[in-house]
């Protein structure tokens, strides 16, 4: 081991980066206060001691003993979260490569297709293009699974990184509302922007605030019981911008609320609807303005609608991981 | 198009034989000549020998990885001038970054791109 591996051993923030897990969780860190804690019983047990024990032999055994077996016991706590926090590590590091061995032939299938369903090879019947097309559907779909794994992956260890980049949050909404103009007119429902007074443009990632509210607005307009409408509201609210999502879809029953932000999590209700999605959406969505210093929540009723906000702020201060 | 097209040369250095099919195809149907490799060392060779117009370059390749390749080809004054398109899987903004500054034009991820889109960014920089 060379004086930098040394070193990066010693840096106990180097370490809990390494895990993706905040300092007051990372084993490295509890074992050092574990330690300070042991240090003062020590100290407190020879004060104690010194009044009320007459043997300076037995008193000594004693805090001994007693400081052996605090040791132990702090390093089988902390060894074992170490373990955790490792075998978390490892799993989150074995998806991420599995998505991107996965996604080569994937890559591979959608490159092919494409001059197959243009027509530049030649004319393609229509049920020939029937066919291609549900190839097309199922590659989409395979593609955006792994992208969202390998996604989830990158919150998970801590390394998802940001930019920093003075944007309209304004404009940010209106192009994705006209993104998902084609699936909102296919299915009959009214998308609303309602805009405050003087929002400041901010300083912050604009592509995964995007990605985020893409999802959010998929999701109003997506899990609708027919005709319907989604509300959105957008409001600078001291230092931070606040966006509100209001739909009058199926909404989320009571039960399955606690569990709406967890990985591969989907509502009963929606699953007898609509099979496919991924159940990482939200996950992703919460992992991703989190880490961009904001917040995010929900209301909902089940058959009568739900309602998502965040607030992110203005100026995104430093890169949180 | 196609005759304009027919002087221009493009490197594609990536070990996928149903890329080198898809993009070739596609590539020489424009008129474009390709010069394929499937690994790094072969596509730095090739770089030097061939003096393409433009490379598409993958990054991760047998033999020597694309950072090599670039770092080769931006050291040799025969072959620094030459854009480099890194075609790729990897995103992480690191690898991008490592990209950028060893001297790549750009940088895309082929699970967000159609064949349809490289080829436009391929024209831009050749026109």
């Amino acid at each position: 081991m060379n004086s930098k591996e040394i070193c990066d051993q010693l840096n106990i923030k180097k370490q809990c980066q390494r895990y993706g897990l905040p300092l007051w969780q990372c084993p490295q860190f509890l074992f050092l206060i574990m330690g300070i804690i042991i240090i003062v019983i020590i100290v407190v047990s020879y004060l104690i001691g010194m009044e009320r024990i007459d043997d300076p032999q037995v008193m000594i055994l004693l805090i001994l003993v007693s400081t052996s077996i605090l040791v132990i016991i702090d390093y089988i706590i902390v060894h074992s979260f170490e373990k955790l926090a490792e075998s978390t590590r490892m799993k989150m590091e074995f998806i991420g490569i599995v998505s991107h061995q996965l996604r080569s032939p994937v890559t591979n299938l959608k490159y092919a297709l494409e001059p197959l369903m243009s027509g530049e090879l030649g004319e393609t019947q229509k049920e020939q293009l029937d066919y291609l097309a549900i190839l097309k559907q199922n590659i989409d779909r395979i593609q955006e699974l792994i992208n969202d794994i390998l996604v989830v992956s990158r919150i998970q260890t801590g390394v998802l990184n940001f930019k920093k980049e003075n944007f309209s949050i304004v404009d940010l909404v209106e192009k994705t509302i006209a993104e998902t103009k084609s699936i909102s007119l296919v299915l009959n429902i009214t998308v609303n922007f309602k805009k405050g007074k003087n929002i400041p443009n901010i300083i912050s990632d604009s592509f995964w605030i995007k990605q985020a509210l893409k999802n959010l607005l998929d999701n109003a307009i997506r899990y609708q019981k027919g005709k319907g409408e989604v509300n959105i509201l957008l409001e600078k609210r001291n230092n931070n911008v606040y966006l509100e999502i209001k739909d009058s879809g199926v909404g989320i029953p009571r039960a399955d609320q606690k569990y709406i932000f967890q990985k591969f999590f989907r509502a009963k209700n929606v699953l007898k609807k609509q099979t496919s999605g991924t159940g990482l959406g939200l996950f992703i969505v919460k992992g991703v303005i989190e880490k961009l210093g904001g917040k995010i929540n929900f209301s909902s009723k089940e058959n009568k609608g739900s309602t998502f906000w965040f607030s992110l702020p203005i100026k995104l201060n430093k890169r949180k991981q | 198009m196609k005759i304009s097209n027919e002087s221009k040369k493009i490197l594609f250095v990536e070990d996928e034989s149903a890329l080198q099919t898809t993009f070739g195809n596609m590539l020489t149907k424009q008129g474009y000549e390709i010069i394929k490799a499937m690994d790094g060392k072969t596509g730095l060779e090739l770089a030097r020998e061939k003096k393409p117009d433009l490379i598409l370059l993958d990054l991760i390749l047998p033999k020597m990885d694309g950072f090599g390749v670039l770092k080769g080809l931006k050291e040799d004054e025969k072959t620094k001038e030459i854009p480099v398109i890194i075609l790729t899987n990897l995103e992480n903004t690191g690898d991008v970054q490592r990209a950028l500054e060893l001297g790549a034009m750009t940088y895309l991820t082929k699970a967000n791109y159609t064949l349809a889109e490289i080829l436009k960014k391929i024209e831009k920089i050749l026109a």
